[in-house]
């Protein structure tokens, strides 16, 4: 394109840019600009207040010495992989169930999905009342007549995490199940009718051919529930405030109580940049693959 | 412009100051406030101070922020967004520092030396809210976090004639009451409680110059003495006291357990009183409290102060400083704390009003010895959440007591 023609293209398009330039800054400086700058924040002593000084890798050295923080990294770790592959089968399973034509499908989605309607803190605190020794399941069972029944997941440190993964993944398979259902529904019935000519059984033909042509459906809610692990807060802090102990506690929790309630700012931001970071490695092979790869729609 | 600005703020200045008494011919001096006071003892509390000011001609603009944090942020913000509050409820913690070092508040020197504060508030006190020599902060209450209260009819059914006054007769009736069948020590398992429990066993076992000590002078001696070994073996024996239901629990459905005799004792702050209060409940009869278990047990004194964002408005001056009057005004300091749960941060006050743990904690606070600071004011806040960190970790684990020695190491020293 030579310099006429750039010119030209400009003058012609002006209007589209002119339109297009609030969004252009808000992006640049509401999304880009607020992370660089936390990015920035990182690498100096910041406490209570934002400071211009550079005190190097200082902060991330600190975080990784602080046994709160890698725990909060191995909880994370460990929930996010029971959630993804729980969420993920159950979600499916529930979505051919549906797929079935069973009678009163529309009220079966409904109560699948439900959860999902809910907030991150009502779920929290529904099942912090249902699994409380005192007042939940233990203390119903205990007073049907069975005194040494015991369900202590929220207070045992050792368990802890089975309740969290627990109500989490009450609350998104719903959403698995509406994606991956509406996946289904797009498949043309031709093909169950040619496997069915075949005669390959069904399990067969959701496993090789039908699962594999809802790649983009499975992305998209792999991507979605990776998401909300990674930046899951809320249901901690409504189930377990992190305890008993640090045994329950998440990376997001450690940036947001070093941010307000022990105004470190230097530290909170190093942990969310490491948590970007963690982010960025995971999803932008997936997202590349997703857009840009051989079979990608971008192709 | 500005001249004429200036002048009309001088002459508000001068006549202010010549006629304090005048203020009520003038426009009503507007102040509006910022505080986490929500709760309905806390807000009864608060609402003394709002009489009084509107009393002295002021109008008091109530800007109540639900949360402690949420309410300081809310202030900065709005300090350094340039609209800033008249007033606003403070911690006198480091962040407190932060904000004066980067000159964002108004010094109330003014009404602190006419009312002589360097004699009447206790040293803890005046240490923790004098920077440079100046006052940046208005003490308002004086709260002890670390009361031990017990259930009169709990210590009854198992047996236990006297509350104890030492560890080993604090251990015996734990003991007792656990054969009654009592939960003995009421404890909710959430950081700030398990840490409140810790620092108890720190100040009655490890006793004041320990407690400053590890806490203050971060001293690796004091870290490693035998005497904070024995703080935390005595801590992890504490253990097998506290009921299975602990972990998450609210403080004050903790103190309830006291309230339906199903638990012996709690370590908790003053503001304890306010649930046995609501409950009907009487001190010596329905319950008790315990201040230390030794005889020169410290008395750690934490409180709530207000601090003045910086601004030249001669108006807001003003009404900075009329706040101050109002706020430690002997009768308004009485009125308030009986509200709050806390004592009067002076000890001129009418002490007959006040309840009989409120009495006895100002009897042993005229003891300038035993006064010592609450441990927020001894670390800047990142060190304290760390310590918080070990002390829950070492409540919910396993931590061998070497190990733990080592993370409090870490953690004060790091």
């Amino acid at each position: 394109m030579n310099a006429a023609a750039f010119t030209r293209h400009i003058r012609r398009n002006l209007l589209a840019y002119i339109a297009l330039l609030p969004m252009a800054i808000v992006v640049v400086f509401a999304y880009l600009g607020t992370m660089l700058w936390s990015v920035r924040l990182s690498f100096s002593s910041s406490r209570l207040l934002p400071k211009d000084d550079f005190v190097g890798f200082a902060q991330y050295t600190r975080l990784f010495e602080t046994s709160r923080w890698v725990t909060s990294l191995e909880n994370l770790a460990i929930i996010a992989f029971f959630f993804l592959l729980i969420c993920f089968v159950l979600g499916t399973l529930l979505a051919i169930f549906i797929d079935q034509n069973v009678r009163a499908e529309s009220l079966f989605r409904t109560v699948f999905l439900y959860p999902y309607a809910m907030s991150f803190v009502v779920a929290g605190l529904i099942w912090q009342w249902i699994l409380n020794p005192d007042l939940g399941i233990q203390a119903t069972m205990r007073d049907l007549g069975f005194p040494d029944f015991v369900l202590d997941w929220t207070v045992n440190p050792d368990k802890v995490l089975y309740a969290i993964i627990l109500a989490t993944v009450w609350h998104g398979s719903g959403l698995v199940m509406a994606l991956i259902l509406a996946g289904l529904r797009g498949i043309d019935s031709q093909i169950w009718s040619a496997t069915r000519i075949d005669g390959i059984p069904s399990w067969r033909v959701y496993l090789s051919i039908v699962l594999p042509m809802l790649r983009p459906m499975i992305i998209t809610s792999l991507v979605l529930l990776s998401i909300s692990i990674v930046k899951m807060y809320d249901v901690v802090v409504a189930m377990t405030n992190g305890g008993p102990g640090t045994a329950s506690e998440v990376p997001a929790k450690f940036i947001m109580d070093n941010l307000f309630e022990r105004a470190n700012i230097g530290l909170a931001t190093a942990a969310s940049t490491v948590l970007l970071i963690t982010v960025l490695l995971i999803m932008v092979p997936v997202l590349y693959s997703q857009y840009f790869g051989k079979n990608g729609r971008a192709s | 412009m500005f001249i004429l600005k200036n002048a009309v703020a001088a002459s508000a200045l001068a006549l202010a100051v010549a006629m304090p008494g005048a203020a009520n011919a003038q426009e009503p001096l507007d102040a509006e406030v910022i505080h986490w006071w929500t709760s309905g003892g806390e807000s009864a509390a608060i609402g003394v101070f709002a009489d009084a000011y509107n009393a002295q001609g002021g109008n008091w603009q109530d800007s109540a922020v639900a949360g402690g944090s949420a309410a300081r942020s809310a202030a900065i913000n709005r300090i350094i967004g340039g609209d800033p509050s008249t007033a606003a409820l403070f911690n006198t913690s480091q962040q407190y520092h932060e904000i004066v070092e980067e000159g964002l508040l108004n010094d109330i020197d003014a009404v602190a030396m006419a009312n002589n504060w360097d004699e009447i508030l206790p040293a803890p006190i005046v240490d923790a809210v004098k920077i440079d020599g100046k006052y940046y902060a208005a003490p308002v209450n004086i709260h002890m976090p670390l009361w031990i209260w017990y259930s009169v009819d709990a210590l009854n059914q198992a047996g236990i004639e006297n509350p104890p006054e030492t560890v080993d007769a604090f251990f015996a009736a734990l003991d007792k009451l656990k054969e009654a069948g009592i939960t003995p020590l009421a404890l909710g398992g959430q950081r700030w409680q398990e840490n409140s429990l810790f620092s108890a066993v720190l100040t009655n076992v490890g006793g004041g110059a320990l407690w400053e000590a590890v806490y203050a002078d971060k001293d690796e001696d004091a870290i490693h003495s035998p005497e904070f070994r024995e703080v935390i073996e005595t801590f992890i024996a504490l253990k097998p006291y506290v009921d299975s239901a602990s972990p998450g629990r609210n403080w004050n459905d903790t103190t309830a357990m006291l309230i339906n005799d199903r638990a012996g004792f709690q370590v908790m702050g003053d503001w304890a009183k306010g649930e046995f209060k609501q409950a009907g409940e009487e001190i010596g009869v329905d319950y008790g409290c315990i201040p230390g278990l030794r005889p020169d047990s410290p008395y750690v004194l934490g409180g709530d102060v207000f601090v003045f964002p910086k601004t030249d408005d001669a108006e807001q001056i003003d009404a900075q400083r009329l706040l101050v009057e109002v706020m430690t005004d002997p009768e308004t300091q009485v009125a308030f704390n009986n509200l709050k749960g806390s004592i009067p941060i002076r000890s001129d006050v009418d002490v007959s009003k006040l309840d009989a743990c409120a009495q006895l904690g100002l009897e042993i606070m005229s003891d300038p010895s035993r006064q010592s600071p609450d441990a927020s004011q001894m670390m800047a806040e990142y060190i304290y959440g760390s310590v918080q960190d070990v002390v829950t970790e070492l409540w919910n684990t396993d931590m061998s007591v070497d190990e733990a020695v080592k993370r409090f190491d870490q953690a004060l020293n790091g």
